[in-house]
């Protein structure tokens, strides 16, 4: 695993990333309607972790979520998860290359 | 394998930078609701309508034809196509729907039209200076198309000395009253959704409908903008009892809209768990939303009917057209 020490950082500029509060219950997946496993309990593991790599092979999970909120409804800790996910798809679209600018 | 994801974005991207809307429609097109209903032009209270009702049909359109890249070799030609659409529109090839479909949505424009005029609320609004929320650039992480798109928004609201806006779906009224603001510390318009601004002047019934439905809520309405108790309201009053499903309210299940356009059979499942949950309560099912309409419906089968909420309440509180 490769740190980037850089890429919370990053994650910060694209929204608010609180992540950290997340206590891995796994109340979300279970009531997630795409049955979510790596979001957001893994991927924001591997983000905190500053592990880019990982969080960025991930992007399939990171698009498909539906922004709806039923797992952030239940979350004991109080995670904006959908607000997490949206910080990851803004820094995944920086990566992609001319998306996000002209 | 999924649409392509960043060439998809990509499109939909350059199309609300370069041409200001997500999406082909022409002006003409966005605003010929109003056709007959002597709507004046702008003034201090608007109704926005953020194109959503007149684009359902387009994304619904544009859904069916990805569905086809899912998986497919063919998505390699996204990248080209992105490059393409730049220099000519390519996107009304992808969204092209059906008259009788447009019609159908944009019908539920002049349903809240009707609405408002009969409770003797006063607005105006915007014609082709009516600009689409932005609500897809922020989703998927656009921001900078996103920011840039809010500022369009916000001088046009303050060209038009706009103090007031009534929205009528769930995605601009987030994006007006909690996003947009967020975003850009100088914005501050009074933003209500339709059926917000209709419970709290509880308009008398002119027919009391008399008969029972469940409840779709919208995500955005339950989760992010607590509007449940308002549509509840007006129905209940126009005398529609509501069976409502285990997950409602708060804990309302998504349509699976938000994935449509990046993962058409995923969100087709989600849709058909939706459906199966609603029928189980009642197969006349009342949607809040043009998305959650459009998404319901492509997967329902014949014997479940799916309305939207201003199709009931039209008839409750403004029957026949004058
Ligand atoms: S429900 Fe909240 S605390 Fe539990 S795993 Fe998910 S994000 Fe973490
Ligand atoms: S917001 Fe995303 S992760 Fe949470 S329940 Fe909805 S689809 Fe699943």
């Amino acid at each position: 695993m490769k740190v980037d020490t850089g890429f919370l950082e990053s994650l910060r500029l694209g929204g608010e990333f609180d992540a950290r509060l997340c206590m891995n219950c796994g109340t979300c997946t279970a009531l997630c309607p795409l049955g979510l496993e790596i979001l957001p309990r893994r991927l924001f593991r591997h983000a905190l972790l500053g592990d880019r790599e990982r969080v960025l092979g991930e992007s399939e999970a990171i698009f498909s979520c539906l922004l709806c909120r039923l797992c952030e409804a239940n979350c004991p800790a109080g995670v904006h998860i959908a607000e997490n996910v949206r910080s990851l798809r803004v820094v995944l679209n920086g990566e992609a290359r001319g998306l996000a600018e002209a | 394998m999924p649409v392509p994801i960043q060439s998809t974005l990509g499109m939909l991207g350059d199309n609300l930078r370069k041409r200001g809307s997500a999406l082909p429609l022409s002006r003409r097109a966005a605003m010929a609701w109003t056709r007959g209903l002597d709507i004046p032009r702008g003034g201090e209270t608007v109704l926005y309508t953020g194109q959503m009702w007149q684009m359902a049909p387009a994304i619904n359109a544009m859904t069916h034809r990805l569905a086809r890249f899912e998986g497919s070799r063919l998505s390699g030609l996204f990248g080209f196509a992105r490059r393409m659409n730049r220099l000519v529109n390519l996107t009304p090839l992808l969204a092209r729907s059906s008259a009788a479909e447009r019609q159908a949505y944009t019908d539920r424009l002049r349903n809240i039209a009707r609405l408002l005029k009969a409770a003797g609320i006063p607005f105006g609004y915007l014609y082709e200076d009516d600009l689409y929320a932005g609500g897809l650039a922020h989703d998927e992480g656009l921001d900078t198309v996103f920011v840039a798109h809010a500022k369009r928004i916000q001088a046009v609201l303050q060209r038009h000395g706009v103090k007031r806006v009534i929205t009528v779906d769930p995605h601009t009224t987030n994006m007006l009253r909690s996003v947009i603001p967020k975003a850009l510390p100088g914005f501050s318009v009074e933003v209500k959704s339709y059926l917000e601004v209709l419970a709290e002047r509880a308009p008398p019934v002119r027919r009391s409908l008399d008969r029972s439905a469940t409840m779709h809520d919208s995500c955005v309405y339950a989760r992010y903008e607590g509007v449940l108790a308002e549509p509840r309201a007006l129905l209940a009053r126009g005398g529609v009892r509501l069976d409502e499903t285990e997950m409602s309210g708060p804990l309302t299940f998504c349509c699976g809209g938000p994935a449509e356009m990046l993962f058409p059979s995923r969100s087709a499942d989600v849709a058909r768990r939706r459906v199966a949950q609603l029928k189980a309560a009642n197969p006349e099912v009342i949607t809040a939303c043009p998305l959650c309409l459009a998404n319901l419906s492509r997967v329902a089968e014949p014997d479940v009917r799916i309305r939207d909420i201003s199709d009931y309440l039209v008839e409750a509180y403004a029957p026949a057209e004058a």
